[in-house]
C-alpha cells in the first residue's frame, strides 16, 4: 500500500473525548434452551487414528443430558455472549478493585492447552513433566512467601483460605490447643477469612479500623488470649493501606499461642518487596488468578496456593509433589487435612502461573509490584481531582484505593452503585466494596501493572464525566444504563435460596417443575 | 446518550407531604437547633433564611421526574403547598381543622424535659411571649394535625429535623393500623434519626422506588427506623445526648445494584436477629438479664418469645418458659432487681454518636452497673461502620465510673461474630 494513501491521513472525523460505546444486545437464550434433539457438531479424527471402542463396563446406560447443537450454533452462541459482557480483555478493567484484573498473556493459554489431555488418573511415571511444573511452581511460591512448603490443590482463593483454617484447626488439635475456638480478622481483610473460619466452626472477632484507617492494635491486644486459634489478615488491606505494624500483630498472636495467617490473595503490591515469613506468618495463600495472571474464570475453576511453615507442612492437603533425584512423586503428608479438591489441582492454571513467573523472573516480579503501585498512585491523583471524590484517611496507598463518593452523593442523591452502572455506558465499570460500607458510598479501583497511562486517563475521564452528570441531571445517572445489554436487574433472588439457580438443572427444578 | 430513556415508572401512588417550615433555621445561625419560638426568632434576627421548604421542593421535583404520575396530597401554605408549587407541580389540599389536635396530651413523653413536652415542640415555647405567636405561623401541633389529616397516603414525606420526626412519630402512633410508611427529607439542624434519607434528592428517589416496588421482592417493603432527638439545651452546651423516642416504618432502601460479592438479605449474619441468637446462646439459667432500650435488644426479647419494650429497660430470665421479670422499670426498681443476684446488662448503641450508657438508658445507673456482674454490648456492623472509627461512649453521670468503663469491650455483631471496640468516657471524648 502506498503510504500516501494511509488511513491516518484520510479526512476522518476525530473521535470524541469519551467513547460512543454501545454494548451488543442479543437477547441470547441459555444454551440448553437452544437444544434440539439430534443436532450435532462434528470433530473429525486425525487421519489414521485408531478407533476406540469403550468397554461396556464404562458406557453410560443413558446419554448425558447435554444441549444438542450444531458447531455453527455453538460458535454463534458464545460469540454473542462474549459481546454481551465487559470482560477483562475488553475493557479498561481497573474497577474491580481487590480482584487484581491484570492482562493474562495469551501465549500462556497455549501452554495450558498442552496439558489439557492429561488424565488425572494417569500414573505419575507418565506425567513427570506436569509434576515437575507443580514442583517448580511450589518452590517459586515458597521463595516468594518465604514459607517452607506450598499446596497448589485449592481451586479458588476461598478454598485456599479454607484449607489454611483447616490446617490451623488440625495443628491445634495435634498440639493440645483444641480448646482454641476464636479466629481474629479485620474489617478490611477479605470477608472469606471470616466466612471460612466460621464455616470451620470458629467464633470470629473482626477488628474495626481505628481513626487512621488501620486495624486497631489495642483492640487486638484485648482480643488475643487462650481462646485465640489464629489471626487471618490481609495487608495491604482492601483500602490499599499497608499496615506498618504488621509484625507486632503477628507477635501478639504468637505470644498468645495462636497462629498467624496472611491472606495474600492479592500480593500484587508487594511481590519481591516483602514476604509473609519475614513478618513471622505461619501460613499464607495466593490467588494465582489474581497476582499470577491466570484467568479468574468467573467463579471458578481458578487456582489458590497455600504456603506453610515447616511446622505446618505435615498438615498440608494432599497429595503434594516431592522430588526424588530426577523423579517426581506424589505423596500425602503424614497428618494431611485431606483433599481440598479432587486430584492435584487446576493444572491448566498451574501451568499458566508457572509460565508467567518464568517469563518475568525475580526482577520482573518486583517490577510488577512497583508498576502496579505507580499506576495506582497515578490514577489516585487523577480521581482525587474529581469534585466529590475522596480517599478517606488520606494515607499513602499501595496497589489499590477504596474511594468515597460521599460528598457527591450528599449533594446529588446519586449513590456510588449508580455511578458505577452509568460508567458501564462508556464501556467500563467498577465494584463498590464488601459490606458493611465502612467507607461511605465506596468504590474500589485497582489498576495493576497492565494498564497504560492512556487507559487510566480514559477511566478517570469517564468518572469525572459521570460525576458532572450526577450534578447536572441526577435522574439521567439514576436511569442508567442506556447503552448496555440489559437494564437493571432485581438482585434480591441472589439472596434467596429458593430462587437462585447456579445450574440449568437447578433452574429447571426450581422454576420449571 | 443515544439509547432509549428508561420507561417512566407508572402505577398508582399517593404521596403526602408535610413541611416544618422553620426546621433548620437555627443551624445556619449557629444555634445548634431550632426548637422553641425564641430560638427561631433569634435565628431570623441573625439573618437565617428558612430552607426546609426549598429542600422539600427538591425532593418533590426528584420524585416527579422519576415517577411523573405520582399524586401529591398536602396542606395549604408553607407546610406543604408552597413547596409543591415551587417544584412546578400540582397537588390536592387538605384543610386542617383548627380545633383538632389528635395528640395534644401534655403528659406524653416519659421524661419531659424542656423539649420533650409535645405542646412545647418546635413552635410553641412556653417561655416565649404568648402574644408574639409562632414564627411562620405553624407549630408542632400543626405538624401532628397535618400528619393525621394525610393518613391514607401510600407514603408520607416530611421535611424537617429530629424534632419534626418526633412530632410525626407522635401523630403516626395515634393512627395505629392506618399509619402510612414515612420518609424524612433532611432539612433540620439535627438529623440523627434513621428515618431520614441522606439528601433531599435521595428522598425523592427513594420515594419513587418505594411506590414502584423497585428492588423490593414482593412490592413495597418497609423497615423500622429509629427516631432519636438531642436535648438542644445540652447540645448548645456542647453535650451530645441523643434519646431514642421510637421507630417509624420507612421504605427499605433498594438492595445495592452492584457489589454482589456480599449478600444483603435479611437472614444474613450480622443482622439484629443474628445478634439476638448469639445473646440467647450466651444466656445462662439463674442469671437476670437487663435488656436496655433499642431495636437490637428488643430482638433479644423477641428471640426469647417475650414482649419486651422498645424504649424501656426490661429484665428477663431463662426458664421454661422464659420469663419477663419486669418491663419498663425505673432505676430504683432495676436496682432492687439486680442487687444481690447475678445479673448481666445487655446494651445496644443509641443514635449515631455511639452512646452505650447514659442516653435513653439512664435507668442503668452507676449503682446498677456496680451491682451487676457483667455487660454485653450489641451493635450491627453497619452501626459500627457509621461511627467512622470514633469510639463508643459512656456517660453514666459518674465520670470516675465512665473512665473505668473506658478501654476495649467485646461488641456482639452477629451469631458467633463480634468485634473488640473502644469505649471512652463521653467527658473525655468531648473535652478532646
Amino acid at each position: 500500500m502506498n503510504t500516501a494513501e494511509s488511513f491516518a491521513e484520510l479526512p476522518v472525523t476525530p473521535k470524541p473525548p469519551l467513547r460512543r460505546f454501545h454494548q451488543a444486545r442479543w437477547d441470547e437464550p441459555i444454551i440448553f434452551e437452544l437444544s434440539r434433539p439430534g443436532r450435532r457438531g462434528l470433530a473429525v479424527p486425525e487421519p489414521g487414528a485408531a478407533r476406540v471402542e469403550l468397554p461396556e463396563s464404562v458406557r453410560r446406560a443413558e446419554p448425558p443430558r447435554l444441549p444438542e447443537l450444531s458447531q455453527q450454533l455453538v460458535l454463534r452462541h458464545y460469540l454473542r455472549l462474549s459481546q454481551e459482557n465487559l470482560g477483562a480483555d475488553l475493557n479498561v478493567d481497573v474497577g474491580q478493585g481487590t480482584c487484581t484484573m491484570k492482562y493474562s498473556p495469551k501465549v500462556n493459554d497455549r501452554f495450558a492447552a498442552a496439558v489439557a489431555e492429561v488424565h488425572p488418573l494417569q500414573h505419575e511415571d507418565t506425567v513427570q513433566g506436569v509434576l515437575e511444573i507443580y514442583w517448580r511452581l511450589e518452590r517459586m511460591l515458597a521463595e516468594i512467601s518465604g514459607l517452607s512448603r506450598v499446596s497448589l490443590q485449592p481451586g479458588s482463593g476461598s478454598a485456599a483460605i479454607y484449607a489454611n483454617i483447616a490446617m490451623i484447626r488440625a495443628y491445634h488439635a495435634a498440639t493440645g490447643g483444641g480448646a482454641r475456638d476464636q479466629v481474629i480478622t479485620t474489617m478490611f481483610s477479605h470477608p472469606s477469612n471470616a466466612a471460612c473460619a466460621k464455616t470451620a466452626g470458629y467464633e470470629v472477632i473482626t477488628l474495626m479500623p481505628d481513626a487512621d484507617g488501620l486495624p486497631d492494635i489495642e483492640a487486638l491486644r484485648a482480643a488475643v488470649g487462650p481462646r485465640t486459634a489464629a489471626l487471618m489478615i490481609t495487608n495491604p488491606e482492601d483500602t490499599g493501606i499497608f499496615n506498618p505494624r504488621i509484625q507486632e500483630f503477628v507477635d501478639l498472636v504468637h505470644e498468645a499461642g495462636g497462629l498467624a495467617c496472611y491472606d495474600q490473595a492479592n500480593a500484587n503490591g508487594i511481590l519481591g518487596i516483602t514476604r509473609a515469613r519475614d513478618a513471622g506468618f505461619d501460613l499464607c495463600h495466593f490467588n494465582l488468578h489474581k497476582t499470577f495472571s491466570t484467568p479468574h474464570a468467573c467463579g471458578g475453576p481458578a487456582a489458590g496456593a497455600c504456603g506453610v511453615s515447616a511446622e505446618l507442612a505435615p498438615f498440608l492437603p494432599g497429595p503434594v509433589v516431592t522430588r526424588d533425584g530426577d523423579a517426581y512423586r506424589l505423596e500425602t503428608p503424614p497428618r494431611s487435612i485431606g483433599k481440598i479438591r479432587p486430584f492435584l489441582g487446576v493444572t491448566p492454571n498451574i501451568v499458566r502461573a508457572y509460565a508467567w513467573i518464568m517469563a518475568l523472573g525475580g526482577d520482573g516480579l518486583r517490577q510488577v509490584a512497583e508498576t502496579a503501585a505507580l499506576n495506582n498512585n497515578y490514577l489516585m491523583h487523577k480521581v482525587l481531582q474529581i469534585r466529590g471524590a475522596s480517599a478517606p484517611w488520606g494515607r499513602r496507598r499501595i496497589e489499590q484505593v477504596r474511594y468515597s463518593w460521599q460528598e457527591l452523593s450528599e449533594e446529588t442523591g446519586v449513590h456510588s452503585e449508580e455511578i458505577g452502572v452509568r460508567a458501564a455506558d462508556f464501556g467500563v465499570h467498577y465494584w463498590t466494596s464488601h459490606h458493611p460500607y465502612v467507607v461511605p458510598e465506596p468504590f474500589t479501583l485497582e489498576p495493576t501493572e497492565s494498564y497504560t497511562k492512556e487507559d487510566l486517563d480514559e477511566y478517570a475521564a469517564i468518572l469525572a464525566h459521570v460525576a458532572e452528570e450526577a450534578r447536572r441531571d441526577p435522574e439521567l445517572v439514576k436511569g442508567a444504563p442506556y447503552n448496555q445489554t440489559i437494564h437493571k436487574i432485581d438482585p434480591t433472588p441472589l439472596d434467596d435460596p429458593k430462587a437462585w439457580a447456579p445450574t440449568w438443572r437447578a433452574y429447571v427444578r426450581k422454576h420449571r417443575p | 446518550m443515544t439509547g432509549p430513556a428508561v420507561a417512566p415508572l407508572s402505577g398508582p401512588g399517593l404521596v403526602g407531604l408535610v413541611v416544618n417550615p422553620v426546621a433548620g433555621l437555627g443551624g445556619a445561625a449557629g444555634l445548634k437547633g431550632s426548637d422553641g419560638a425564641g430560638t427561631q426568632r433569634e435565628a431570623l434576627a441573625r439573618g437565617a433564611t428558612p430552607r426546609a421548604g426549598e429542600r422539600a421542593a427538591r425532593a418533590v421535583r426528584t420524585l416527579l421526574a422519576r415517577r411523573p404520575g405520582t399524586r401529591l396530597l398536602t396542606v395549604p401554605g408553607p407546610m406543604g403547598e408552597d413547596s409543591v408549587r415551587a417544584a412546578g407541580a400540582a397537588c390536592d389540599l387538605v384543610r386542617l381543622d383548627p380545633a383538632a389536635d389528635p395528640t395534644a396530651d401534655p403528659t406524653a413523653g416519659p421524661t419531659a424535659g424542656p423539649t420533650a413536652d409535645p405542646t412545647a415542640g418546635p413552635m410553641a415555647d412556653p417561655t416565649a411571649d404568648p402574644t408574639a405567636g409562632p414564627v411562620g405561623g405553624t407549630t408542632a401541633r400543626d405538624t401532628r394535625r397535618a400528619v393525621a389529616a394525610l393518613a391514607g397516603v401510600d407514603l408520607l414525606l416530611f421535611a424537617g429535623g429530629d424534632g419534626t420526626a418526633r412530632d410525626v412519630l407522635d401523630a403516626v402512633r395515634d393512627l395505629g393500623d392506618r399509619a402510612p410508611a414515612v420518609l424524612g427529607i433532611p432539612a433540620g439542624v439535627k438529623v440523627y434519626s434513621g428515618c431520614f434519607a441522606v439528601a433531599p434528592a435521595a428522598a425523592g428517589f427513594l420515594a419513587a422506588d418505594f411506590l414502584h416496588g423497585r428492588g423490593q421482592a414482593g412490592g413495597r417493603r418497609t423497615v423500622e427506623a429509629e427516631v432519636v432527638d438531642l436535648d438542644e439545651e445540652a447540645y448548645r452546651r456542647g453535650l451530645v445526648s441523643p434519646r431514642l423516642y421510637g421507630s417509624l416504618r420507612v421504605p427499605a432502601a433498594p438492595v445495592a445494584l452492584s457489589g454482589r460479592k456480599a449478600g444483603s438479605s435479611g437472614t444474613a449474619p450480622g443482622t439484629v436477629d443474628g445478634i439476638a441468637r448469639e445473646v440467647v446462646a450466651r444466656m445462662r439459667p439463674g442469671v437476670r438479664y437487663v435488656l436496655g432500650p433499642g431495636a437490637t435488644t428488643q430482638a433479644v426479647g423477641r428471640a426469647l418469645g417475650l414482649a419486651t419494650t422498645l424504649l424501656g429497660v426490661d429484665v428477663a430470665e431463662l426458664g421454661d418458659p422464659h420469663r419477663l421479670v419486669a418491663a419498663d422499670v425505673s432505676e430504683a426498681e432495676l436496682f432492687d432487681l439486680v442487687r444481690g443476684t447475678e445479673a448481666v446488662v445487655v446494651l445496644s448503641v443509641i443514635g449515631g454518636q455511639g452512646f452505650v450508657l447514659g442516653r435513653g438508658n439512664q435507668q442503668v445507673s452507676p449503682r446498677v452497673l456496680d451491682a451487676v456482674t457483667g455487660m454485653l454490648v450489641l451493635a450491627t456492623p453497619h452501626k459500627l461502620a457509621a461511627l467512622g472509627g470514633r469510639p463508643l461512649l459512656a456517660d453514666t453521670g459518674d465520670e470516675e465510673l465512665d473512665s473505668k468503663l473506658g478501654g476495649h469491650v467485646q461488641v456482639i455483631t452477629g451469631h458467633r461474630e463480634s468485634t473488640i471496640y473502644r469505649v471512652r468516657a463521653a467527658s473525655e471524648e468531648y473535652d478532646g
